[in-house]
C-alpha cells in the first residue's frame, strides 16, 4: 500500500440544541465502529483524554461517550499560534439491545478509547436451514 | 443579512463604503475560519499545532492520538523545527465488518519556523495521551536578564 500522507481535518464541534451547562468548545471524536460476530467495538479518538476521564453510559439503547481533557500547558503561557482548540469530547449512538451490558469493556491508550461491547448470546449469527418439502 | 443603510452619493445612491469594508473583513474571516476565537487559519499540513510561550520556553503542541512515541521524529534545524511520523491503525482481523470509518491512518511531516532562536541541545518532547508537547528552550542570549544597579 502507498503511505498516504495525513490532512489536517478540523476538529467538528457538537451541533445540538441544547445549551451546555459546562462552558468550554465540545467536540464530536472521530470514531471506527466495527462489529464481529461476539462484539461490537468503537475506537475514538480522543486525545487529551486521561483514562479517568472517560464517562460511558449506555442507556435505553443509547450510548453515550464522554471525555473530560485535561488543559494543555500552564497559565502563565502566552499563546502565540493556535490552530485547534481543545474541548471535551461528546458523541452519542444509539445500538440495538443485543449488547450485554455487564461484559462491556473500555480502554484509554494515548489518547484512543477502545470500546467493547459484547453482544448477547442469543444475538449471535445463527444459521438458519432451509428446508424442503 | 444585515439592514445597510443607503447614502445619497455623488453619483446617487450608493453604500457607505465603511460599512463595505467592514462586511467585506467580516466576510474574509469567516472563510478562513476565524469566529472571533483567536484561531489562527491552519496552515494546511498535519498536524495543527498550537504554539506558546512563557519567559523561558517556546512549546509547540499537536494532538496525534494514536500515534506511539517510537513513530515520531522531531529535528531542529536552524530556526525550525521538523515533526516527521506515522500514525498507524491495527488491523482488526478479517472477520469484522465496519459500521463507521473515520479514523485516519499516514505519515506527515510538517515544518514550522520559531519566532525565537532556541537552544536546540534541550529541546525536550512528550507526548502524552495523544497530545505531543515540544518544550524549547530560549537561547540562552535572548533569556530575559535582570540587571542590577550597582551605587557607587
Amino acid at each position: 500500500m502507498a503511505e498516504k500522507e495525513l490532512q489536517v481535518r478540523e476538529k467538528q464541534e457538537v451541533q445540538t440544541d441544547a445549551e451546555h451547562t459546562m462552558p468550554g468548545a465540545v467536540f464530536t471524536p472521530a470514531v471506527d465502529i466495527f462489529e464481529s460476530e461476539v462484539a461490537i467495538t468503537l475506537l475514538a479518538d480522543m486525545p487529551g483524554v486521561p483514562s479517568d476521564g472517560v464517562t460511558i453510559d449506555l442507556h435505553n439503547d443509547e450510548l453515550k461517550v464522554m471525555g473530560e481533557v485535561e488543559s494543555q500547558g500552564s497559565k502563565n503561557e502566552t499563546p502565540l499560534v493556535r490552530e485547534y482548540e481543545t474541548g471535551r469530547f461528546h458523541r452519542h449512538f444509539s445500538l440495538s439491545d443485543r449488547i450485554d451490558q455487564d461484559k462491556i469493556s473500555a480502554s484509554m491508550k494515548d489518547g484512543v478509547l477502545r470500546l467493547v461491547l459484547p453482544k448477547v448470546e442469543k444475538a449471535k449469527p445463527r444459521r438458519i436451514e432451509v428446508k424442503s418439502d | 443579512m444585515a439592514v445597510v443603510r443607503w447614502k445619497p452619493g455623488f453619483f446617487g445612491w450608493h453604500r457607505d463604503p465603511f460599512t463595505e469594508v467592514d462586511r467585506l473583513r467580516r466576510e474574509v474571516d469567516n472563510l478562513f475560519g476565524a469566529h472571533g476565537r483567536g484561531i489562527a487559519s491552519t496552515a494546511g499540513v498535519f498536524p495543527a499545532l498550537n504554539l506558546s510561550e512563557d519567559e523561558d520556553n517556546l512549546y509547540v503542541r499537536a494532538e496525534l492520538p494514536g500515534v506511539v512515541p517510537e513513530e515520531i521524529e522531531i529535528t531542529t534545524k536552524e530556526n525550525n523545527l521538523i515533526i516527521k511520523g506515522e500514525r498507524k491503525i491495527a488491523a482488526e482481523g478479517e472477520k469484522v465488518s465496519y459500521h463507521r470509518r473515520e479514523r485516519e491512518a499516514g505519515s506527515f511531516r510538517r515544518i514550522i519556523s520559531l519566532p525565537t532562536r532556541v537552544d536546540a541541545e534541550k529541546v525536550t518532547a512528550v507526548c502524552k495521551n495523544g497530545v505531543l508537547t515540544v518544550t524549547l528552550p530560549r537561547a540562552a542570549e535572548l533569556k530575559p536578564r535582570k540587571i542590577e544597579v550597582a551605587s557607587t
